[in-house]
């Protein structure tokens, strides 16, 4: 068994920790977890929060159905894992009332919804369920920042455009809106969080050519 | 009636499920490189919304409410494993259900059931109507209805934008992935046109 002992940080748990961050985004190249990715990005405050949530979930998610994973019937696999996800996001959500009473008030439905977050079933499906507890740690880790560094530059977008502010502080000065400028209402409106995640799209494939689909 | 008429427009045009609220988009995206796929999946979500939301009012209601099962016992920091278990369930039950009376409606709804389990617009169909408070059975029919026929026009309109646009020359890191992102924004903004509109 020695000689198949793994390094805790090869280079393969390496990868696992750094794909999800460019090339195998679970948002810009997977395409899961849109649902809550977008309509959470108003302010940056309310992305870093989802963020950790969807980080504490998927980590102790992939834990979970990892040290299952053969007890786990195949058939009723997908119930399992909706039961395991459910519960932990039940105890983010009570803490997040707890806690962060006002942040927990705008992101309204969207905490519930981290349970139907594709990112989160899918990495249990894909990978939780036919990997070691260490692999999947990482694998969490790095999908879960993967989504979370989108999360956080399309809310600086937004809220920097859309009202002037990063964190609720005012970074526009108030000489500027005495010249006239004003703040780009339309960055607040859902359908912007589209279009910035567009051009993140665009930008990304643009250095990296592998990723252009066919169309 | 009014109250009903003015629920399913305003679940349909102003609370769109995609188009404000981002709701069940990784389906959306994914199953939408065809009309008639679209139409399928379009077709599931309103069958299965307009099932498990009543269901999950009742539970809402009549067991997790405050008070509502045992006096002075709040079991609504239940919901949420309540309404998923509701929500797989059904769609198993459904699917067990279809392919026995209706094969045909099976082999066109089949594949997709399975899918709608995990997705989001189902689950944030029992959120909202939690969220939302409606105080009859019949207006979160109706409100479930409403968002799965809006959820049907989101994704069988932008099939069939994606079935044209494959003969436009899309600047190449776009394609695919990127121009779709970009028609739902420009499709969210005409919808925000019906922001207002009261029966």
């Amino acid at each position: 068994m020695a000689e198949k002992k793994e390094a805790l940080f090869s280079k393969k748990n390496r990868k696992l920790l750094s794909d999800p961050l460019d090339s195998a985004n679970p948002i810009s190249v997977q395409v899961l977890g849109i649902c809550s990715a977008l309509a959470i990005t108003v302010q940056i405050e309310q992305a870093f929060v989802m963020s950790l949530s969807v980080l504490a979930v998927m980590i102790f998610g992939n834990i979970i159905v990892s040290i299952l994973r053969n007890l786990i019937p195949s058939r009723i696999r997908i119930i399992v894992q909706l039961v395991v996800v459910a519960a932990l996001v039940i105890l983010v959500d009570e803490v997040l009332k707890a806690f962060l009473p006002d942040v927990s008030e705008k992101l309204s439905v969207f905490v519930g919804l981290i349970i139907s977050n594709c990112i989160i079933m899918g990495r249990l499906e894909a990978f939780a369920l036919g990997n070691k507890i260490w692999p999947s740690f990482l694998d969490a880790i790095g999908n879960a920042m993967g989504y979370a560094w989108i999360l956080i530059v399309v809310a600086f977008f937004r809220e920097l455009l859309g009202s002037g502010k990063i964190w609720g502080m005012q970074i526009i000065p108030d000489s500027f809106y005495e010249m006239g400028y004003m703040n780009n209402n339309i960055m607040i409106l859902p359908p912007m969080a589209l279009i910035t995640v567009a051009l993140i799209i665009w930008i990304q494939r643009n250095r990296n050519k592998e990723l252009i689909e066919e169309n | 009636m009014e109250d009903l008429v003015n629920i399913f427009v305003k679940s349909v045009f102003i609370d769109n499920m995609i188009f404000a609220y981002f709701l069940g988009m990784c389906s959306y995206l994914a199953v939408s490189k065809t009309v008639k796929t679209a139409v399928g999946l379009g077709a599931a979500v309103i069958f299965v919304l307009s099932i498990t939301v009543p269901i999950n009012y009742l539970l809402e209601n009549y067991v997790l409410k405050s008070g509502a099962l045992v006096e002075n016992v709040d079991l609504s920091f239940l919901s949420f494993i309540m309404f998923i278990a509701v929500i797989a369930s059904m769609v198993q039950l459904v699917e067990m259900i279809v392919e026995k009376v209706s094969p045909a409606l099976y082999g066109a709804l089949g594949i997709f059931l399975p899918l709608i389990a995990v997705n989001c617009s189902i689950l944030g169909g029992a959120l909202f109507m939690q969220e939302r408070q409606y105080s009859t059975i019949t207006e979160a029919t109706v409100f479930a209805l409403g968002s799965g026929v809006g959820w049907f026009l989101a994704i069988v309109a932008i099939a069939a934008i994606r079935e044209k646009i494959r003969y436009s020359n899309v600047p190449a890191p776009l394609r695919g992935l990127g121009i779709t992102f970009i028609i739902t924004g420009l499709m969210g903004i005409a919808f925000m046109s019906f922001m207002g509109i009261q029966l």
